[in-house]
């Protein structure tokens, strides 16, 4: 099964339907709830990172009976350094995006807890692409 | 606990009922939205004085059933109306944040 959604700069609003719509989907599937957890969390924040930071983008996700594949791609300033985006912590999310309770540097953290494999392609300039598997096996 | 008991005890208005006999099994207190999808559990409620859609977003996400907005917030309209297409109880404390987990510690916790 896959499914295709479009991510819109600075577009908070509509955030997280596309976690909400692969939500709905693996719950009909009958996919264990713990498994959906981390798919919705990884992709929200996913989702988030690319509202707040990109340009725009598009979210891509596959699911067949054993994994669910999430494609985050953007068009963006890109990730200067990755290791210090993993920490924990630290963010370069602006005072608005702040406001509304993100920016605490917890996002990239939080995915990399819920799947069981992430990737990260970035280049500055250019934009990143974040890919995450969840395992459902 | 159930969430009508909650509203009844902590003296809350109810801006969307949803989800009333939902069994609440503790409480998350965070402004911050990536602490609440990292750490919350489903089955709690969520204080909160963020007021926007993306509240009930992520509280739709986690199976939170009840959001409690301290120091009388005001919700945005779409998140009242995203609430009430995604069944999310939305509440409103004239407490702050303290007083509302403190109240509700003692009920609950």
């Amino acid at each position: 099964m896959h499914y295709s959604f479009n991510i819109e700069r600075g577009n908070f609003t509509d955030a997280g339907q596309a976690s909400s719509s692969v939500k709905r989907t693996l719950k009909q599937l009958g996919v264990d709830p713990v498994n959906i957890k981390r798919t919705v969390v990884a992709l929200f924040e996913a989702e988030i990172n690319a509202v707040a930071h990109a340009y725009g983008g598009r979210i891509d996700v596959d699911i067949d009976g054993e994994k669910i594949v999430m494609v985050v791609a953007d068009e963006g300033p890109g990730i200067p350094n990755l290791d210090l985006a993993m920490q924990e912590g630290w963010s370069t999310a602006s005072a608005k995006v702040r406001e509304m309770g993100y920016g605490a540097g917890m996002g990239l953290p939080n995915i990399k807890k819920n799947t069981d494999d992430l990737k990260i392609d970035t280049q500055v300039g250019v934009g990143t692409t974040v890919t995450m598997t969840v395992y459902l096996t | 606990m159930t969430v009508k008991e909650i509203i009844e005890k902590l003296d809350l208005k109810c801006l969307n009922e949803a989800n009333l006999d939902a069994e609440v099994s503790g409480a998350y207190a965070s402004d911050l939205l990536s602490d609440v999808m990292g750490n919350a559990r489903s089955g709690q409620v969520w204080i909160t004085m963020q007021t926007h859609k993306n509240v009930t977003a992520i509280a739709s996400l986690k199976d939170i059933p009840a959001v409690i907005l301290v120091r009388s917030g005001v919700p945005d309209t779409d998140m009242l109306e995203h609430a009430r297409e995604e069944d999310i109880c939305i509440l409103v404390s004239k407490d702050a944040t303290f007083q509302v987990c403190g109240k509700l510690y003692a009920l609950i916790g």
